[in-house]
């Protein structure tokens, strides 16, 4: 789950992070007691957004209140611009990088700074990154601020504050289950302090239970992934037109890919899981129409699951509500024949080979 | 041979009275699987299936000498759970559970390593030995003994992908689901090494996805290795920054691409197969 950086730095600033002095805004109206300049900028979950003009400079109250409302209801890459956070302008000296992520190789956090802040970590050759992991059931050891403050070249006073401030974050990455925790820039400003300019911050949402205040949190999710999520069902909306629901994440993503590769274009990535239980299944085929694809591909290879079962779910959504699009099922497994002899009766393509299936929702797409 | 478990493995379902539990003892059972015992706190006395149940896995390997649990309780139970049957000594663990967070997941594997222990999961379908055993959640009709090892980070997609190998006439020897999630026990290059040294495997199939580096890795171990490996991965039209179901299937900050695994793969000598069924035929041409 991504954090919006004004939510990120909340918490940093509780973990005793030094963040710029700010002000959350929904107009240019709400702005006051802040020391000019100051930076405005759009609370959205995309990167990008300094480039799509999301972020202003503002001299004066007056300018500032202007780039709210200018950037308030902004589309940056499909996001509406709902707030802004509006905060003093840091004198820059120095730009850093500090980051906390997992290392999924090693199983292990991962701890990553630099001395050229302010760019995209990607972008920074990897001799210019210094990368330590922090063993499990530790504190972050003393040796990894010392090698980091010499790294960085930092004076002595400069490396206490330093050591703080990653000490303060791994505190955070642990407390808060983060997969990622990220200052760019870590600024040193003219005065010789260190302020996290930025805040980038994505918790795990599988760890959610043990964290109720992350809970109702706005996500980067289209309000159809946001109701299917609700459901307990996984439905990701892609770029193409066609509709793919099968069993299993791996299966789906592979039905995906056998479409491209017949020349046509997943739009809906559905994952009904190893159930075969017909309510889920309608439930699925009613999520499935709301993102009106031109055609479903359903791809069910049934283990345990019964073939039969999730046919039965397919038919009852046709008879109840209707389903105005063609459907083509590839059905494998456990009951195949009856499955495919009850799609077939209600006008559908069901055969076994996923090749032919595939290929089968490819002219159908029309 | 084959590798993790076989018809000797003596096996405790630690979750074995939840609906689950209850329903995959039943099927391990008739499998063949040596279920010794169960676990479930609070429910000592009880039995599933003819299984004794106990409170406490130390009290489960002390009566039946079990070496290996299938872990099925609840995300939020499984840490306990995982530390105690490593404290207890399994040998080898497969947890099935989807959803543990990672943080909990680093804590697992860290206390493994310490003790020795192997890990299989979390979030996977669990390791079967075809005829032998089966410690997990596969269907077991579509498996035959056979030679090709398969390590796989899916469930369904797998079972595809074994179908499609026993339909060719082709068996297995294990197939080891280990896991969809970024922190997993054991990784493809640890599968990879124990399937190298299994005189039954005579070839191996990976079944990657998006995320992580792991068959890069894989990749770069095959090019010392003397057996033939095959592979398919999913994923290649997913967009990045997206997590397509799996935890760890993400492509994140230009990493863990599907071009990028199959390019390391080819680079290794390894056919990639363009889509599931075409392994087989890979198998049988190479």
């Amino acid at each position: 789950m991504k954090f919006h950086e004004y939510k990120a730095k909340e918490l940093f600033g509780a973990y005793g992070i030094p963040v710029p002095r700010g002000v959350l805004a929904t107009s240019g109206k709400d702005i006051e007691g802040l020391d000019y300049p100051v930076v405005v900028k759009a609370q959205v979950l995309i990167g990008g957004r300094k480039k799509a003009g999301g972020v202003k400079f503002a001299d004066s109250p007056e300018e500032a209140s202007r780039a709210v409302d200018e950037i308030i209801g902004m589309d940056i890459r499909g996001y509406e611009v709902r707030q802004v956070l509006v905060e003093e302008a840091a004198e820059i000296s120095k730009e850093y990088y500090l980051g906390i992520t997992i290392d999924r190789e090693e199983r292990a956090p991962l701890l990553m700074t630099s001395a050229e802040g302010g760019v995209e970590i990607e972008s920074v050759p990897d001799d210019k990154i210094l990368k330590r992991h922090i063993p499990p059931f530790s504190v972050l050891p003393p040796y990894v601020l010392r090698d980091a403050s010499k790294f960085l070249g930092l004076a002595k006073e400069e490396g206490k504050a330093f050591s703080a401030i990653a000490r303060a974050m791994f505190r955070l990455f642990e407390k808060e289950d983060a997969e990622l925790v990220e200052i760019n820039p870590l600024v040193l400003t003219s005065k010789g302090e260190f302020v996290a300019v930025d805040a980038k911050l994505m918790s795990d949402d599988s760890a959610l239970y043990r964290h109720k205040e992350f809970q109702g949190m706005e996500q980067d999710l289209t309000p159809l992934e946001r109701e299917a999520e609700s459901k307990g069902i996984a439905l990701i909306q892609l770029d193409g037109d066609i509709g793919v629901i099968a069993n299993g994440a791996g299966l789906t993503m592979a039905t995906l890919d056998m479409i491209s590769l017949k020349g046509g274009k997943g739009g809906v990535f559905l994952d009904l899981g190893g159930t075969d239980d017909p309510e889920k299944v309608k439930e699925a085929f009613r999520l499935m129409k709301k993102a009106k694809p031109s055609v479903i591909f359903l791809n069910i290879f049934g283990g345990i699951t019964r073939c039969d079962s999730v046919a039965q779910g397919v038919k009852e959504v046709l008879d109840e509500e209707g389903i105005d699009v063609a459907v083509v099922a590839r059905i494998k497994g456990v009951h195949e024949d009856e499955a495919k002899q009850l799609l077939r009766d209600a006008g559908f393509v069901a055969v076994s080979s996923l090749e032919r299936a595939a290929e089968e929702t490819v002219r159908l797409r029309g | 041979m084959s590798i993790l478990v076989d018809e000797n493995s003596r096996v405790i379902i630690q979750g074995i009275t939840g609906h689950q539990g209850m329903f995959h003892a039943k099927a391990m059972l008739g499998y063949g699987t040596k279920v010794v015992a169960g676990v479930t706190p609070g429910k000592a006395g009880e039995t599933v299936h003819g299984v004794p149940v106990f409170d406490s896995v130390h009290g489960a390997v002390k009566s039946t000498d079990a070496d290996t649990s299938m872990i099925l309780v609840p995300a939020p139970f499984a840490l306990d759970a995982s530390f105690e049957a490593i404290d207890a000594g399994i040998g080898l663990i497969v947890i099935i559970t989807e959803r543990i967070p990672f943080h909990d997941a680093i804590r697992i594997m860290a206390y493994a390593r310490q003790k020795g222990t192997t890990i299989i999961g979390p979030n996977c379908p669990g390791v079967i030995s075809p005829d032998k055993c089966k410690v997990g959640i596969m269907p077991s009709g579509i498996f035959e003994q056979g030679t090709v090892g398969v390590v796989s980070r899916s469930g369904t997609l797998t079972y595809e992908i074994v179908n499609a190998i026993t339909e060719s006439g082709l068996g297995q020897s294990t197939c080891v689901g280990i896991g969809g999630d970024p922190i997993i026990g054991s990784n493809i290059v640890e599968v990879l090494k124990m399937f190298e040294e299994d005189e039954e495997t005579e070839s191996i199939v990976i079944v990657g996805e998006i995320g992580g580096t792991a068959e890069e890795n894989a990749a770069e171990h095959i090019k010392g290795m003397r057996k033939s490996v095959y592979a398919y991965i999913a994923g290649r039209t997913a967009p990045p920054g997206k997590r397509m179901g799996h935890a760890g299937a993400i492509i994140a900050r230009g990493k863990g691409t599907a071009e990028s695994k199959i390019a390391a793969l080819n680079e290794a000598g390894v056919d990639v197969a363009k889509h599931p069924a075409e392994i087989a035929e890979l198998i049988k041409g190479g």
